[in-house]
């Protein structure tokens, strides 16, 4: 086994620890970012529910002013955001390369996306609840946590599964400049050194990882669906 | 407060929506007065503006002019938290019961409960006792999704009574639901009438429903009510168009003029013979009228079509039928049913005899 292993992929097998390590940092990017990409996607998007028009908390500005903001940093292509970013990352976290530089543009490149996602998710709420549950004298907290984020979940969770999968997308991007994880790998040794067996064993790694997201997403949809 | 009292009242409400580019007047200066204790119904065709009108009476729609008090506090002028407070004292179930799909049954019926104080055991006891007023008890653990229309509605009605409420608000309550589904929500709703006295507002665009259980009635039209009564004086005497409309809706007596254009010759009628309808508007169609008036008259009845019905506990309705006997003896008909004050109408006068 191992013998067909070193000459299947030569490459690959004489680079374990690295490979260990690239599974590793993608994992901390994603995960880290993905938090807090979560928590924040999720207060916009209810911010962005409520405040619309007609919503619990109608206010039109606050509405306005989410709604285009979403809208112009999303349409920044991501690799574009890492490198305008730099100087902001920098500030912030102190360096602008390594798993630490790629949290603050992961995280600025996902909430936009995801906002939008928990936006669409929420929708997906019956209006006639929300008008029961008014009718009989909830507060707008109590909607938002009883009703809209309880009723939304099997909406919430495949929007998270979505913006999961495309965050472990991103973060092979920020390899790219410099931020560590699989996608540096490919490019370091698949693509720069044509070691393709490196370029497949990534891939394969990749898939794997999407799969086991989207797997825990359709069980916490299919739990919450009666 | 008396028992005549209004527990409702909207004092020259309009509630204007802007579209766009329109402005859409969905109520428009309606004034009412609803009872303590009463089932006040509410009737229109769909776009009528009866769903907003009973939006504005709890400020799911805040008006745009106007008042609107609630057990002599006017609304308007509260702050979202004390509107959340008097909002616990009204109920309100829905066409689409508005469950959460994501709780059980016992689940939505704690939902008001939650949040006031109520130890988890009290709040379990008070489920369980308004499931079992509404006879769901055995539902406790199911979700939404795997009850019938009817019984969700009775989850719905659950809910709403979770808050001790003095008015129940029913936005076509009983409009998703099969006949006999209907009759069994309905009889529901009186029960807590008269049980609980609980003031009921019925909105729907079904006259049988106001006919089954509504003290009063409003008709409304274009956003306006363009009439209002006793639902008894209302269907003996219907003053607007409109109302005769629905009215004609829970009658089978019109069911002649049909016959009348599409099949003639099974009506049975020979020369000299008058098609009528007599229609009774006041209590008193215990008499036996028709078996009176042939024996009285030496007259033949032949009777169509009836429909005589218990609304409000006094008899209402009519009866078609082909009068048949000489031309004396018809006019004596006549002049007895005017003395009885029963409306006649010929319909149909088959040629001379």
């Amino acid at each position: 086994m191992q013998e067909l292993l070193n000459a299947w992929l030569p490459n690959v097998m004489s680079k374990i620890p690295e490979l260990m390590e690239a599974v590793w940092d993608t994992l901390v990017m994603a995960a880290v970012s993905g938090i807090f990409a979560f928590f924040l996607g999720l207060f916009f998007g209810v911010l962005v529910t409520v405040t619309r028009r007609g919503g619990i908390l109608q206010n039109i500005p606050v509405y306005r002013f989410l709604d285009n903001a979403i809208n112009i940093l999303r349409s920044i292509p991501f690799i574009i955001l890492l490198t305008m970013l730099l100087p902001l990352t920098r500030a912030v976290v102190g360096t602008g390369i390594g798993v630490k530089g790629a949290i603050l543009p992961l995280v600025c490149g996902t909430v936009p996306f995801f906002s939008r996602q928990i936006e669409t998710a929420l929708a997906t709420v019956d209006e006639g609840v929300i008008e029961a549950v008014q009718s009989i004298g909830l507060s707008p907290l109590n909607i938002i946590f009883k009703v809209y984020l309880r009723e939304g979940i099997p909406a919430i969770a495949r929007a998270t599964t979505l913006t999961a999968i495309s965050l472990i997308g991103l973060t092979t991007m920020a390899g790219a400049i410099g931020a560590g994880g699989l996608g540096d790998f490919a490019i370091r040794y698949g693509h720069n050194r044509f070691q393709e067996d490196v370029t497949w064993v990534t891939v394969l790694i990749i898939v794997l990882l999407v799969c086991m997201v989207q797997i825990c997403g359709d069980l916490v949809v299919k739990k919450n669906t009666h | 407060m008396k028992a005549d009292e209004a527990i409702i009242r909207l004092e020259d409400v309009s509630k204007t929506f802007l579209m766009k580019e329109r402005r859409v007047e969905a109520v428009k200066h309606v004034t009412m007065n609803i009872r303590q204790g009463e089932i006040y119904g509410i009737i229109g065709f769909s776009g009528a503006g009866k769903s907003t009108l009973v939006r504005c009476m709890n400020l799911l729609e805040r008006v745009t002019s106007g008042k609107v008090f609630f057990d002599g506090t006017e609304l308007m002028k509260l702050r979202p938290d004390e509107l959340r407070r008097v909002r616990r004292g009204i109920g309100m179930i829905f066409q689409q019961f508005n469950l959460m799909k994501s709780r059980t049954v016992a689940g939505n019926v704690a939902l008001p409960l939650e949040g006031t104080g109520r130890s988890r055991r009290q709040i379990e006891e008070r489920v369980r006792e308004l499931l079992d007023y509404v006879e769901l008890s055995d539902k406790l653990d199911a979700y939404p999704s795997q009850l019938s229309g009817g019984q969700k509605q009775r989850v719905a009605i659950a809910r709403a009574l979770a808050g001790d409420p003095k008015v129940l608000l029913c936005d076509e309550a009983t409009s998703a639901l099969d006949p006999q589904t209907t009759r069994s929500i309905l009889n529901l709703l009186v029960r807590l009438n008269s049980e609980l006295g609980i003031t009921i507002v019925v909105i729907t665009h079904e006259m049988a429903v106001i006919k089954k259980i509504c003290d009063r009635v409003a008709v409304m039209e274009d956003g306006c009510v363009v009439e209002e009564g006793e639902v008894f004086s209302i269907f003996a005497n219907p003053k607007q168009q409109i109302t005769r409309q629905f009215i004609n809706t829970t009658t089978n007596l019109y069911g002649i003029y049909d016959l009348l254009e599409e099949n003639p010759s099974v009506i049975p009628m020979r020369p000299g013979d008058r098609l009528i309808l007599m229609r009774y508007l006041r209590a008193r169609v215990s008499e036996p009228l028709i078996s009176a008036m042939s024996v009285q008259f030496h007259v033949v009845f032949n009777i169509l079509f009836s429909d005589v019905e218990m609304i409000s506990g006094c008899p209402i309705g009519g009866t078609v039928a082909v009068l048949h006997g000489s031309e004396p003896d018809k006019e004596a008909v006549f002049a007895y049913l005017k003395e009885k004050e029963i409306s006649v109408e010929v319909i149909h006068s088959a040629g001379a005899s």
